[in-house]
């Protein structure tokens, strides 16, 4: 037989600068947007170069807009924060959809029942305490079952996320305003009992305050804590962290139960602080993407917001674009994908080094 | 009992859906990928099949619905297999992580068939929402005299052919993962691919393929959706996309086996449907009982693991990628 050396030679690199990974991340950005402005204009026959102006100003066009796409990211952001400590572990929590709307749900609950009585503090507090309630033991359920029988946890957390919208649509029809509408409505329109206040003379001032404080303190626990580094080791071999003494049950049910708590936090903030109403799309999706945010950050929080950023960006934009045209908003999820499946791609060429045969003999002549 | 044969025939045609989507995914987990794009692949399938159906009918002065049957099929197939492609290259070459990557093609694939399904009329320079009566008609057309005996006829013989289709690809797939040559290799590829791999099997083809073949028949669920379920129109939303998700626990349900996926689909369907026949229920208690087929699915999740028999579990490396020389 012939041996000839494989066309394409692939190895792991030991290492790269930090700032030539971020380039090739910024090169396959760039790539995607091009692919992305090619699928826009084969539609609108608009100018690539006045789509991205376009996008740009639905996301960042007026102060409003600002404040929307921020309000967005925040969400995102928590979410994406929220899931951080899971993944770390390799604990593949789909379930921040259903973790959210439960959250959302334990708000919406407070607000209705308790809105004509509790003063607004009163009601944050008590819903806040509620959602991180719910969202944490919407996590613990499948934690407890892979603690102790290994049960797969991706499939269980993606059936909890269709238990949890059967019980907000269980809810909507008791709580439904006006009678017969099969939506809740805002919840205290009239009264804004149990909505976040503003602050600064901003409306979502709060949200950007309580996501950005949850941001660094996660990346502190992560980065400094005991227990942070206990779910550092679980995620890079259990095995490991048994013999090094860590008991991987209690590290895995209590780090779900945090996980959890912070998306249920994200649907607290979803109702009481941007939507003021709860329905099945309350999570929107967002407990998916989230899932990407927290994974292509490679769990450093401070990298979600960017990511975050990105997304939200491209989602108002195309939304934007889509409004303009009298087209739907799905074309932001197809920008979206794109620009995913690049910046995945891209982790590829970060960690292995692909030379293709020709050049590798002449690097083995000089 | 005319309830009773209507529940039957309901749950055939929605566990119709998800069995192909179930089929599909666990072709496709037997070597070792974890397709959670299997709803945005059944959505490709969906508007690809419509959109071809839609085009033809458009452009054609006289179509021929059953040319337009073959078009849209060939079309759903290529869609979806083409977003397997995707999954794959991305998966198998590049290393990205499965899950993510499956999440990433629902939402694209969801994304662009809402896109097209919501705004293939107005790109066309038409009104209204898209219809292609003619080519829902041959999908559903069954032979009338089979289909007029009667309450069999009724339960057995009144659906369109892709009914049938589905039970025997997922017979076909059955005999294939536990009799042929190829398909005890592509089990061996899920369970250990580096074995696999010192036995001289070809670890990358046997992925690729399996993953767009599995692919392409989860598409046809989403062919079936549109052109039988619901009469070759579009509904904008999410009902692909929670149907995608059934078929995944379908697969957990079903035990990674084909042949009790067909009879598991039917079930799903009644438990799906049960609240319809069953009185006294209002709107919000109605809601309960369609968490049915999912909390059936946790119990077989759970049920499973506790009994750790070697039959019923997942392929062994589910959602592991496998690089050779990091053995």
């Amino acid at each position: 037989m012939n041996h000839r050396e494989p066309l394409i030679h692939i190895a792991k690199r030991d290492g790269m600068a930090w700032w030539q990974a971020w380039l090739i991340r910024l090169a396959s950005l760039v790539l995607a947007l091009v692919v992305c402005a090619l699928f826009i204009y084969s539609i609108t026959r608009m100018n690539p170069v006045s789509v991205y102006a376009s996008m740009w100003d639905g996301a960042f066009g007026t102060k409003r807009r600002i404040w929307i796409t921020l309000r967005d990211t925040m969400m995102l952001l928590c979410i994406g924060v929220g899931l951080a400590p899971a993944f770390m572990m390799r604990f593949w929590n789909i379930g921040a959809e259903g973790q959210i709307l439960v959250g959302g749900c334990a708000t919406a609950a407070v607000m209705i029942y308790g809105g004509a009585t509790l003063p607004t503090w009163a009601l944050l507090a008590l819903s806040a305490a509620v959602s991180i309630v719910a969202g944490a033991v919407w996590g613990l359920i499948p934690a407890l079952f892979k603690a102790r029988w290994n049960t797969n946890e991706t499939l269980f957390t993606l059936m909890m996320n269709y238990i949890a919208i059967q019980i907000t649509c269980f809810l909507i029809p008791k709580w439904e305003n006006p009678v017969g509408s099969n939506s809740v409505g805002v919840i205290n329109q009239r009264t804004q009992a149990g909505w976040f206040p503003s602050l600064f003379g901003q409306q979502y001032m709060l949200n950007v305050i309580l996501v950005l404080t949850l941001t660094v303190v996660m990346f502190l626990y992560l980065k400094y804590t005991k227990q942070g580094y206990e779910i550092r080791v679980v995620g890079e071999s259990e095995n490991t962290a048994r013999y090094a003494g860590i008991s991987v049950r209690r590290v895995i049910i209590r780090t779900m139960a945090i996980s959890g708590a912070i998306c249920g936090i994200s649907g607290f903030m979803a109702v009481a602080g941007s939507g003021h109403t709860i329905s099945t799309g309350a999570a929107g999706g967002r407990g998916f993407t989230a899932i990407i945010v927290a994974w292509m950050a490679k769990f450093n929080t401070f990298v979600m917001i960017l990511i975050a950023l990105l997304l939200v960006f491209l989602e108002k934009g195309a939304i934007e674009i889509a409004s303009t045209f009298k087209l739907t908003d799905y074309a932001s999820d197809v920008v979206k994908g794109i620009i995913l499946f690049f910046l995945l791609g891209s982790e590829f060429f970060i960690q292995y080094s692909v030379r293709f045969r020709h050049s590798h003999k002449k690097e083995a002549e000089a | 009992m005319t309830q009773l044969i209507s529940l039957f025939t309901s749950a055939v045609i929605f566990g119709t859906v998800i069995l192909y989507g179930a089929v599909g995914e666990i072709i496709t987990e037997k070597s070792g990928n974890l397709n959670l794009g299997m709803p945005g692949i059944m959505y490709l399938g969906g508007i690809a099949g419509l959109a071809t159906a839609f085009f033809y009918e458009m452009y054609t002065p006289e179509p021929i619905p059953a040319l337009s049957l073959v078009l849209s099929f060939l079309a759903a197939v290529a869609a979806s297999m083409l977003g397997g492609l995707i999954y794959a290259f991305l998966t198998i070459t590049l290393r990205a992580n499965q899950n993510v990557t499956g999440l990433t093609l629902t939402i694209f694939g969801a994304g662009l068939a809402n896109f097209f399904g919501s705004s293939l009329t107005t790109l066309a320079g038409g009104v209204g929402q898209i219809s292609v009566a003619a080519t829902s008609r041959a999908f559903r057309a069954y032979i009338p005299e089979l289909g007029g005996l009667g309450a069999l006829g009724k339960m057995f013989f009144s659906f369109g052919f892709m009914v049938y289709l589905a039970i025997a690809i997922a017979l076909v797939a059955s005999w294939f993962l536990n009799y042929s040559r190829v398909g005890l290799n592509l089990r061996a590829v899920g369970e250990d691919p580096a074995t696999a791999d010192a036995a001289g099997i070809n670890v990358t083809r046997y992925k690729y393929l399996a993953t767009c073949i599995g692919a392409g028949i989860s598409g046809l669920g989403g062919l079936y959706y549109t052109l039988d379920y619901i009469k070759g129109a579009w509904t904008t939303g999410s009902a692909i996309e929670s149907l995608g998700w059934l078929a995944v626990a379908l697969v957990i349900f079903a035990t990674w086996r084909p042949a009790r996926a067909v009879w598991s689909a039917y079930l799903f369907g009644v438990l799906y449907w049960v609240y319809n026949y069953i009185g006294g229920l209002n709107r919000s208690s109605v809601e309960l009982f369609k968490m049915l087929p999912y909390i059936v699915t946790i119990v077989v999740l759970v049920a499973v693991s506790m009994r750790r028999s070697k039959e019923a579990q997942p392929p062994k490396s589910l959602g592991l990628s496998y690089f050779r020389e990091e053995r």
